[in-house]
């Protein structure tokens, strides 16, 4: 089966995304307007600016943002990459701005400090294997706390990006959290804090499409093996 | 170096800041954005709020620099500071060609991104900042192939057009986006054994060249920038192929900032799309009065700066 996978294209690395999807053998659409979601089969949101995508959704003749909504409803898999992934949040930390509010997840954007402290690490992802992933992080969020439907599927040590800065000013959370949340699932709802997009590693992307084509037999089993490995209860702090 | 690379107290992983891809990543968060310059918080507010997706601060927009003549410089830390406390999103600033000091600076107080940039006076007429040092990423403005691919060969980490800034005229932003692409075009199909000779022609890196002529695009970020002052011209740059915009004077020097902000926001994302073009277009006030590239004198241009 080849499914369609949407990329909303309204601002942001939408082009990174579609090469990930085409690299597995699926069809990227560029979404702009309400109408196209009726056509694929799963969307990811990419990284951008939050701010930028709350405007160009709210402030539109066109019902894209209703459309996701609905599309989310219908139990249809979602990926948020960083900026997806604020917009996919309940609550974001100190802020109003527009989201689809539709994952139990509190985030604080812009985590690490600005771009001097944006960085890439290796994390282990139990869901994907032993081999650990290269990740990216720009300007990134994190998940401060996530409801008890939500599965975390990866974690960074806290105020890593801060280490460059002055010794000894460890934010306050580091001492309530270990480390923070950059990988979860909510049923159809994926995030993540970095950008998987950029590199040449597609298991996350793979990870998502099998989300997406959970109902073909033989990516039944990979599923079903991901969860048992996954399955990670976590309370909200 | 740039590069650094520290461990994570508890799990021990390595962390790298600065290295090359988290460098380059930043310009790719920005695509299908617009990056408008802001000379004071307030400014900056208008432009988070209009949906931008960076700011540049800067004391002087373009037009003004023209207008009032003089030295162009850095631009106050102190202003820098308040605009990056006033916002979200990310912040640029400009530095003079050459002035690597001024970027150190620039560095320390938490900018972004910045802009090694002709609009202001350059410091060195000869060497321009060897970019592949700092922890952040530049852009650079770029007329030609090889002025880009030399940018980017000095670790520029996004290319802009330089068009000509603070005219409110796209005819050079337009004259420049398709020199570098039509070059890239003509790359991308020139045999092999012709490609070293054209990288001495343009006097480009030849590794650079290859991989242009490889993959058929930039190796990094590529946004149109001088001289874009309403939301058809920001439609008109990403149709002929680039990937954002920079609006510089013709925001803060419209009759109607707000307005046009957001328009020019809209347009930069349904650039294919007339009829929002159309609608957005509307009743956005008075553009900036602006004067045409060709009646600059060969003084006047700023795009001749850079080397």
């Amino acid at each position: 089966m080849s499914s369609t996978i949407g990329v909303l294209a309204l601002q942001g690395d939408v082009a990174e995304h579609c090469r990930s999807v085409e690299a597995l053998g699926r069809r990227a659409l560029q979404i702009r307007y309400a109408r196209q979601i009726d056509s694929i089969d799963g969307l990811i949101i990419p990284g951008g600016e939050s701010t930028t995508i709350a405007k160009l959704t709210a402030d539109n003749n066109d019902a894209i943002f209703d459309r996701i909504r609905e599309f989310i409803d219908a139990d249809k898999p979602v990926y948020g990459t960083c900026m997806g992934s604020i917009f996919l949040a309940k609550e974001i930390e100190g802020s109003t701005q527009g989201r689809l509010a539709a994952m139990d997840i509190k985030v604080r954007r812009n985590a690490f400090g600005p771009q001097r402290y944006s960085f890439e690490t290796t994390l282990q992802i139990p869901v994907l294997g032993d081999e650990p992933l290269n990740a990216v992080f720009i300007r990134g969020p994190v998940i401060l706390s996530a409801g008890p439907g939500v599965e975390v599927m990866a974690r960074v040590d806290a105020n890593i990006g801060r280490l460059g800065k002055t010794a000894g000013s460890l934010p306050d959370e580091a001492a309530i959290y270990d480390s923070y949340i950059v990988m979860a699932r909510q049923k159809n709802l994926l995030v993540s804090s970095f950008h998987p997009e950029l590199t040449d590693d597609h298991r996350v992307h793979q990870y998502f499409l099998q989300m997406v084509e959970a109902d073909v037999p033989s990516a039944q089993n990979d599923l079903a093996h991901a969860h048992t490995v996954s399955r990670m209860a976590l309370a909200a702090v | 170096m740039a590069v650094e690379t520290k461990k994570t107290p508890k799990s021990g992983a390595d962390i790298r800041t600065g290295s090359e891809a988290v460098k380059k990543a930043l310009p790719q968060m920005l695509k299908g954005g617009v990056i408008m310059d802001v000379v004071n918080a307030e400014q900056a507010k208008i432009a988070e709020a209009a949906g931008a997706v960076a700011v540049m601060a800067l004391e002087r927009v373009p037009a003004d620099i023209r207008a009032e003549g003089g030295v162009s410089r850095m631009s106050d830390p102190e202003l820098v500071s308040k605009i990056i406390e006033s916002v979200s999103i990310p912040v640029m600033a400009k530095a003079r060609i050459g002035h690597f000091v001024e970027a150190q600076i620039l560095q320390s107080l938490g900018v972004d991104c910045i802009d090694e940039s002709e609009v202001l006076t350059p410091a060195d007429e000869e060497y321009h900042i060897d970019k592949s040092k700092f922890e952040i990423p530049f852009v650079c403005g770029a007329r030609n192939l090889g002025e880009a691919l030399r940018r980017i060969g000095e670790g520029a980490a996004m290319i802009r057009t330089k068009g000509e800034a603070g005219t409110g005229d796209v005819v050079e932003a337009v004259r420049h986006a398709r020199k570098i692409l039509g070059e890239i075009r003509s790359l991308s199909i020139m045999p092999r054994e012709e490609l070293m000779t054209y990288a001495k022609q343009i006097g480009a890196p030849f590794e650079l060249v290859l991989k242009v002529a490889e993959d058929g695009k930039l190796p990094v970020v590529n946004f149109a920038a001088g001289g874009i002052a309403t939301p058809a011209d920001a439609a008109l740059m990403m149709q002929i192929g680039v990937e954002g915009v920079f609006v510089g004077s013709g925001i803060f020097k419209s009759g109607n900032p707000e307005k046009r902000a957001l328009a020019i926001v809209k347009a930069t994302t349904f650039y294919q799309d007339p009829s929002v073009l159309a609608e957005v277009s509307r009743n956005l006030g008075e553009p900036m009065v602006g004067r045409t590239a060709a009646s600059l004198a060969a003084t006047e241009t700023l795009a001749t700066r850079g080397w």
